[in-house]
């Protein structure tokens, strides 16, 4: 069953007075409880197609459609609205809220969404455990490592049950062994039925994936099992 | 409802975890600023609400009875008296004779009779001063020696504005005496009459009026200027607490004072000059503390802004996510009145706390009267209410410019 179906979706830039195509005319789907990863060179529009997939940026051009949704036609409140309750989101650089302690930080899509506090705290406690974070509850994220903010950002993704999971260049800012961990807690994750879409530039974590594709000159080069494609 | 109460969420964080020494610092600002506020009006206005305080205390009364323009004296002043005594809203009333004359001291140390006499032009004032004690307090205005009684008919009380030591100023219309002290003998001349009195007392209340008489009993004085009729120049009248004295206004016209006499409220026989220059100090004030509330609102402004603008990153995060704008704008807003509540509630306890009783048992002393610190509940929460205004309005605006900001933009610092 299909959760993303994308259309003839075109994303270009404007500098000066040329427009720079990054995504041309691209059609392509992902099958729900898919781990698929977006790979490419530098440049290839792999984090410019995350960012048309989650919502954060608007095409040119095209359609893309999530659970039947099709979200390209949504408002700017629509949208927000969309990604707080569907999508969940994991930045290269974490991405947290400084101020706030892992547990909270978590717990905040869910009391966007007006859980009761207790109610969002207890998922958001959950969501922490899950990934091996249960024991820096009401650390703030400048006494974390690297990886453990990585795995805070990871819970706050998944604590509101999203749709999909959104990673963008997830293992990036991490050493060897931590990049390793979280590519662990997206496979436990993938293997529970949580669909994960994640941009990478490393061949050894994209080759962990279920599917990927290969993006180059606005088009997609190849897409398909990850150790097929990768080192074409 | 829920942006709200995330917003008050991530605000209460935000200040939680923020810098200690900043927070404390723009508090700080804010209390000056509030202080600034409402304590620079408070000195203005309560400089010449000084003076009025002191005018209606120590010279005018509640009500006042004077003598028309074109007469001499209140025709038919036995017949208001008797009026007066007969109201029940009178706490007090002292009737004054008063007429234009001259005090001369040392007259009797004078050697050189080409130089110009040791005296000042004064308003001779024949008191009862039981009476006028019970309405103007005049003894404890007394700064040197003592205030008169009923048998001093060889003494007087002299205004402290008459005395060089306490005026220095002379000039070729207005002149003061000096080596003039408590047991000095004076000589006063009034009605083409002269008569030897020795200094009492000195009394010094800041009112023109006051401080340039000379202070005698009312017997002593009709009988120097042949006064009989008991005909008086002019009559302070207290009402009794709670009683508005217009009772007593209306009371007197309607038993035909007018006829005789001007009658006036304390606000109607106040120096036109006083009123002008209250408003003119509250306008100013106002224009002051204007300022101070612009500063205030630049500060909340930077200080919103940069805060916001430093976690741009994060608020595009928090967009990103999905949290809504509105609850990100409330969250700064919150911050905002954070600091001027805290500033405020400050800047209230030193208020009211502080420097209202303080100001109030030590007076600051201005040339022309005790300055007091207005500060009446009405008005300062009115700025209170202003200042939380302009700083809410203060810490929205930044807020609103970088929440509106892209996005992705935000997310990914372009």
């Amino acid at each position: 069953m299909e959760i993303i179906e994308v259309k003839n979706l075109k994303k270009s830039f404007k500098t000066g007075d040329k427009e720079l195509v990054v995504l041309n005319d691209i059609s392509f789907s992902i099958e729900k409880g898919d781990f698929f990863s977006i790979t490419g060179r530098s440049g290839s529009g792999k984090s410019t197609m995350l960012y048309q997939l989650g919502l954060l940026d608007h095409p040119n051009s095209g359609d893309i459609i999530i659970d039947g949704v099709n979200v390209t036609s949504l408002d700017h409140d629509g949208r927000t609205d969309f990604r707080l309750r569907e999508l969940g989101y994991v930045f290269q650089d974490y991405a947290l809220v400084p101020d706030l302690s892992a547990i909270e930080n978590a717990a905040i899509p869910l009391l966007m969404q007006g859980l009761p506090k207790t109610e969002a705290y207890q998922k958001a406690e959950n969501a922490l455990q899950k990934i091996g974070m249960g024991e820096r509850l009401h650390n703030l994220p400048n006494q974390l490592s690297g990886g453990e903010q990585q795995r805070v950002s990871i819970a706050r993704a998944i604590a509101h049950d999203p749709k999909i999971i959104f990673a963008d260049e997830p293992t990036a800012n991490l050493d060897s062994e931590t990049a390793d961990t979280v590519m662990k807690a997206f496979l436990e994750l993938n293997s529970h039925g949580q669909t994960i879409i994640m941009v990478t530039h490393e061949p050894e974590y994209a080759i962990l994936t279920k599917r990927a594709i290969k993006l180059g000159d606005g088009k997609i080069l190849a897409d398909g099992a990850p150790d097929k494609i990768i080192h074409l | 409802m829920i942006s709200l109460k995330l917003g008050f969420f991530l605000a209460l964080r935000q200040v939680k975890h923020s810098n200690k020494a900043t927070t404390a610092l723009i508090i700080f600002v804010m209390t000056l600023t509030f202080l600034n506020l409402v304590v620079v009006r408070g000195v203005l206005v309560g400089l010449i609400e000084g003076v009025v305080k002191v005018q209606k205390e120590a010279y005018i009364g509640d009500i006042f009875v004077s003598t028309p323009i074109k007469k001499d004296y209140i025709e038919n002043s036995p017949q208001i008296i008797s009026v007066i005594e007969s109201l029940p809203w009178v706490a007090s009333y002292t009737a004054r004779y008063t007429k234009g004359g001259k005090i001369e001291g040392t007259y009797k140390d004078r050697v050189n009779y080409t130089e110009k006499a040791n005296e000042a032009n004064a308003t001779i004032a024949g008191i009862n001063p039981e009476n006028e004690n019970a309405t103007s307090h005049l003894s404890s205005k007394i700064i040197k020696g003592q205030y008169l009684t009923k048998d001093d008919t060889e003494y007087v009380v002299l205004g402290a504005y008459l005395l060089k030591e306490y005026f220095p100023v002379e000039s070729a219309a207005f002149s003061t005496m000096s080596g003039v002290d408590i047991g000095s003998k004076v000589r006063v001349t009034v009605g083409g009459n002269t008569k030897e009195f020795t200094v009492k007392g000195i009394v010094k209340t800041k009112v023109d009026e006051v401080d340039m008489r000379v202070f005698m009993l009312d017997t002593t004085l009709r009988n120097l200027i042949g006064r009989t009729d008991y005909n008086v120049n002019e009559i302070s009248i207290i009402a009794k607490p709670g009683t508005d004295p217009l009772f007593i206004k209306n009371a007197l016209i309607k038993n035909g004072a007018e006829a005789t006499a001007k009658v006036q409220t304390f606000e109607e026989g106040m120096p036109k000059f006083v009123t002008d220059m209250k408003n003119t100090f509250a306008i100013l004030g106002n224009v002051v503390g204007s300022i101070g509330l612009v500063v205030a609102s630049i500060t909340i402004f930077i200080v919103i802004f940069v805060n916001a603008i430093t976690r741009r990153k994060f608020i595009g995060i928090l967009k990103g996510i999905g949290i809504s704008s509105k609850a990100i704008e409330i969250a700064y807003v919150f911050q905002s009145l954070f600091y001027a509540i805290l500033g405020i509630g400050i800047g209230l306890l030193i208020l009211y706390g502080f420097l209202v009783p303080f100001i109030e048992a030590h007076p600051i002393k201005f040339p022309f009267s005790d300055g007091i610190l207005m500060a009446e509940v009405g008005a300062t929460f009115l700025r209170v209410f202003l200042l939380a205004l302009a700083t809410l309005i203060a810490g929205y605006v930044p807020a609103r410019i970088v929440v509106k900001k892209n996005t992705l933009d935000s997310i990914l610092g372009r």
